[in-house]
């Protein structure tokens, strides 16, 4: 049996909404902070999807997004370090289409099912930008999801998919595009999504030999609030059967979108429902789930329900699209930082063999017994911690100021000098918990420059997974 | 300890620009300008020296001192050590006269940075010699030393307004002083309401809480104490050296868990070193006045606990009190300091020995600018000196003690 056996989600802190200056609508939705991208989102889902897990387990990560920082240099490798997976194992980027997350889902249940793999991360992630004030820019939003996919401990099993490729140009972002074009609004809807997604569900309808009726829940990937509800509609599908599409909460998060709707009809989901989950972008993917007993006892993530729960609204729109040109100094030298990755990337710190000292970075010699070399790695970025001291700079924080620069003493041993993102001034105090968060610290040269910062704790124990 | 250097050797004359902007003297200028106050202070001609030690944070090898002073031949060292760049040449050359290698030596600290387009010092340039993420991203210098008052003002409950007059009233007391000195870089008294409102830097670190970079140089002319009394025969006597001690951290403030951010400890090392080699058994009693490493005004107030002229946990009692005021029980920055003198790196360190020197001779009074009081403290017998050269969480410590003779 493949199918789901572990979930997580990110949704930024910070939402537009009602009351930020220079929206100018009612609708909340979620975006990046300056230091937030789809590889840093992804990270985030994952942590949280393998929290409490075995990563050892893990032997494939794909990475599923249409807003990859980098135009050649895979995501894939990168969050999978982050997220601290074994060396050995595959590492693939879905891209470049609105169902990069439910090709990278049907990748990961086929890799299972053929036994190449015994458990592949699925991690989707979107930050797309449309032109300001367009109804893109009021329905969409930045989020990420992550699936575990594998044979045991499986809470949805995946029955089976179905799948249309469809060339059609209807949305689309050429190289060098800020933000996603389209064609004409009603040819776009009438020949692609509202014929191409409903032929996909049909097909697997057909297949799986069930009718709309069988259905518990239906997640459907839909462009706005009205178009989903004409799907619903056109689909045969009643009100309780469809999955809220979390328009005004959380958007339309791109190829993050129909995995992330499927995290949260899981979260409400009993034993032996089905859930259909259908997505649009150059075609269509249909897929059946089933729940298995075993989600009964599934908790600890933070998933939708808790991301949404956490969040403040942005008092004006002005730092979205900023860029971290205002901290100065350029990228670091790639050699420099290849040498130190597994404290950059993995945040490992050291723990000497001798007298169980931790030392971030890890260094060659204990400064508290002088043993030299005698080491075990310690994973630094899913403790949680607490601040220690900090000042808050107002000369270099550039779009961050004032930069708020703390120490950090880490439970269980352990201590760095770290930033702090995601906070407001009040939020930096001594002893206050702190979680850690992969960010960005400035884009230089086409290089963009990550590593961890601190963050005021979002859900207690970090990611240790939720109690 | 091996050995000591007190009373071995002696200062035979000093030299110190005017510090601050100074648009009108390049590097070269202000060595030789420093350099011949020295020599001609002491009597003597540059033939006399028969080695130098430079310091200097931004000029190479011993050329940045041969080369302006035209030096033939003779052997110059080039030390770095951050802020304590100029100490270190200080004792370093006074290591070479006490054993026997050279009768008269001359140590100088001189930087130049306002050519730097600059108006402080910014963050380390990545990647830095240890960690590509952390050596040098570390954050500038004022949140660095800001994390000191953080966790102190948090640690002994202190108000933000209590912390943040007591470190107020440190740069409130250095201004007085330095604007009574001619060659201060900052030449005006600034009232405590514009410090307290001032712009901030680095919270609770507000302008006046942080130290400006300066142009400058200093020098001192070092021989043994029968030449030293010879030179000076007639004229104000030499100032005697009683303990130089560095003592390096190991930086590890920033990932050791025990570092408390609350004291320096390398400074209370170098100070209980200092206090052993110089025969000190009660420092507030004893110790006349310092100069110490103002860098930021909590700088100095923790530095105060960590050489022991306050206890620990009251030095907010003593600064309030006036205790480290000109005319208190043990002043501190008679000459303004680096807040108020100015804080050329290389240079200070010489520039502190410079006030020392002054004021222990007895003529405080000579850079004393027109209408202002008397700047002299009196009947001083011990000075001390302190250099912090890093961050608080690492850095190289410089304590030294100078005297009369017999002191």
């Amino acid at each position: 049996m493949a199918g789901i056996t572990s979930y997580g989600a990110y949704i930024p802190f910070y939402r537009l909404g009602k009351d930020t200056a220079g929206w100018g609508s009612p609708i909340e939705k979620p975006v990046i902070n300056f230091d937030e991208d789809s590889i840093t989102m992804a990270v985030a889902a994952g942590m949280d999807c393998i929290s409490g897990g075995d990563r050892e387990l893990v032997d494939s990560l794909i990475f599923a997004t249409t807003t990859s920082p980098y135009i050649e240099k895979q995501g894939a490798a990168m969050v999978a370090a982050v997220v601290d997976l074994r060396r050995d194992i595959a590492t693939n980027d879905a891209t470049n289409s609105l169902r990069a997350g439910t090709q990278a889902l049907r990748s990961a249940v086929d890799a299972v099912k053929a036994g190449s793999a015994k458990q592949v991360m699925v991690t989707a992630a979107d930050c797309r930008t449309g032109t300001p004030g367009t109804e893109f820019d009021q329905t969409s939003g930045d989020g990420a999801g992550a699936l575990l996919i594998g044979d045991e401990g499986v809470i949805a099993e995946v029955i089976d998919s179905y799948s249309v490729s469809d060339e059609v140009l209807d949305n689309w972002r050429a190289e060098g595009d800020g933000a996603v074009r389209s064609w004409e609004d009603r040819f776009v809807l009438q020949t692609g999504y509202l014929s191409v997604m409903p032929e996909a569900i049909q097909g697997l309808l057909k297949k799986v030999n069930l009718g709309i009726k069988d259905i518990n829940k239906a997640v459907l990937y839909g462009p706005n609030p009205r178009r989903h509800a004409e799907m619903a509609r056109q689909l045969g599908l009643d009100a309780g059967q469809v999955q809220d599409p979390l328009f005004g909460q959380m958007g339309n998060t791109g190829a993050a979108y129909s995995l992330m709707q499927l995290i949260a009809a899981l979260e409400g989901a009993k034993p032996g429902q089905k859930i259909l989950v259908a997505s649009y972008g150059d075609g269509a993917d249909a897929i059946l789930l089933e729940t298995t007993d075993q989600i009964a006892n599934f908790n600890g993530k933070r998933g939708i329900k808790g991301n949404l729960e956490k969040k403040r609204i942005r008092k004006s729109v002005g730092v979205r699209g900023a860029t971290l040109k205002g901290l100065d100094g350029g990228g670091p030298s790639a050699s420099a930082r290849w040498r130190d990755r597994e404290s950059i990337d993995r945040l490992h710190g050291a723990k000497c063999l001798s007298c169980g000292l931790i030392q971030y970075p890890p260094q060659r010699i204990c400064s508290r017994c002088h043993t030299k070399d005698q080491w075990e790695t310690v994973r630094l970025s899913d403790k949680p911690g607490k601040i220690f001291t900090f000042s808050l700079d107002y000369l270099v924080g550039g779009v961050d100021s004032p930069l708020a620069i703390t120490i950090i003493n880490f439970e269980g041993g352990g201590r760095g000098m770290f930033t702090m993102t995601d906070r407001e001034v009040e939020d930096v105090q001594c002893e206050k918990p702190v979680e850690m968060t992969f960010r960005k610290l400035r884009s230089s040269g086409g290089v963009h420059n990550y590593f961890w910062k601190a963050m005021p704790q979002r859900f207690q124990g970090a990611f240790q997974g939720i109690a | 300890m091996a050995g000591s250097i007190r009373d071995r050797v002696a200062v035979a004359g000093m030299g110190c620009t005017r510090f601050g902007e100074r648009w009108d003297a390049g590097a070269h200028d202000l060595i030789v300008e420093a350099a011949y106050e020295a020599l001609e202070d002491a009597g003597i001609e540059i033939t006399d020296i028969q080695a130098a030690w430079m310091g200097t944070a931004t000029m190479s090898t011993g050329m940045s001192l041969s080369e302006p002073l035209r030096l033939q031949y003779i052997p110059v060292t080039r030390i770095e050590n951050a802020c304590a760049t100029a100490s270190d040449a200080f004792r370093n050359a006074c290591y070479a006269v006490a054993a026997g290698i050279y009768d008269i030596v001359l140590a100088v600290g001189a930087d130049k940075y306002k050519d730097g387009g600059l108006s402080g010092l910014t963050d380390g340039s990545m990647p830095g010699p240890g960690h590509a993420m952390t050596a040098g991203a570390t954050g500038p210098p004022p949140a660095q030393f800001a994390m000191l008052a953080t966790t102190y003002f948090d640690h002994y409950g202190l108000s933000f307004e209590e912390g943040k007059h007591m470190i107020g009233r440190v740069s409130w007391k250095s201004h007085l002083n330095g604007q009574r000195h001619k060659k201060a870089h900052f030449q005006r008294e600034v009232s405590m309401d514009a410090i307290l409102n001032a712009p901030m830097i680095a919270w609770p670190l507000g302008l006046y809480d942080c130290c400006g970079v300066s142009d400058g140089a200093a020098a001192a002319v070092i021989t043994t104490p029968e030449i030293a009394k010879r030179l000076r025969k007639g004229k104000e006597p030499p100032m005697f050296v009683k303990a130089l001690q560095i003592a390096m951290a190991p930086n590890d403030g920033n990932f050791n868990t025990k570092f408390d951010y609350m004291h320096v400890e390398a400074t209370v090392r170098a100070g209980e070193r200092a206090y052993e080699e110089a025969g000190i058994t009660n420092p507030r009693e004893q110790i006349s006045m310092a100069e110490v490493h103002d860098c930021f005004s909590i700088t100095e107030a923790v530095t105060m606990e960590d050489l022991k002229f306050s206890e620990r946990g009251k030095v907010l009692r003593d600064i309030e009190d006036g205790f480290f005021d000109l005319d208190g029980g043990l002043p501190v920055q008679p000459d303004g300091g680096l807040k108020c003198f100015g804080h050329p790196i290389g240079a200070s360190g010489i520039r502190m020995l410079y006030e020392m020197y002054n004021q222990l001779q007895g003529r405080a009074d000579r850079m004393l600018n027109p209408g202002q009081p008397s700047r002299q403290i009196k009947d001083p017998k011990l000075g001390l000196t302190h250099n912090l050269g890093g961050g608080p969480a690492g850095c190289a410590i410089f304590v030294g003690i100078v005297g009369l003779e017999g002191a």
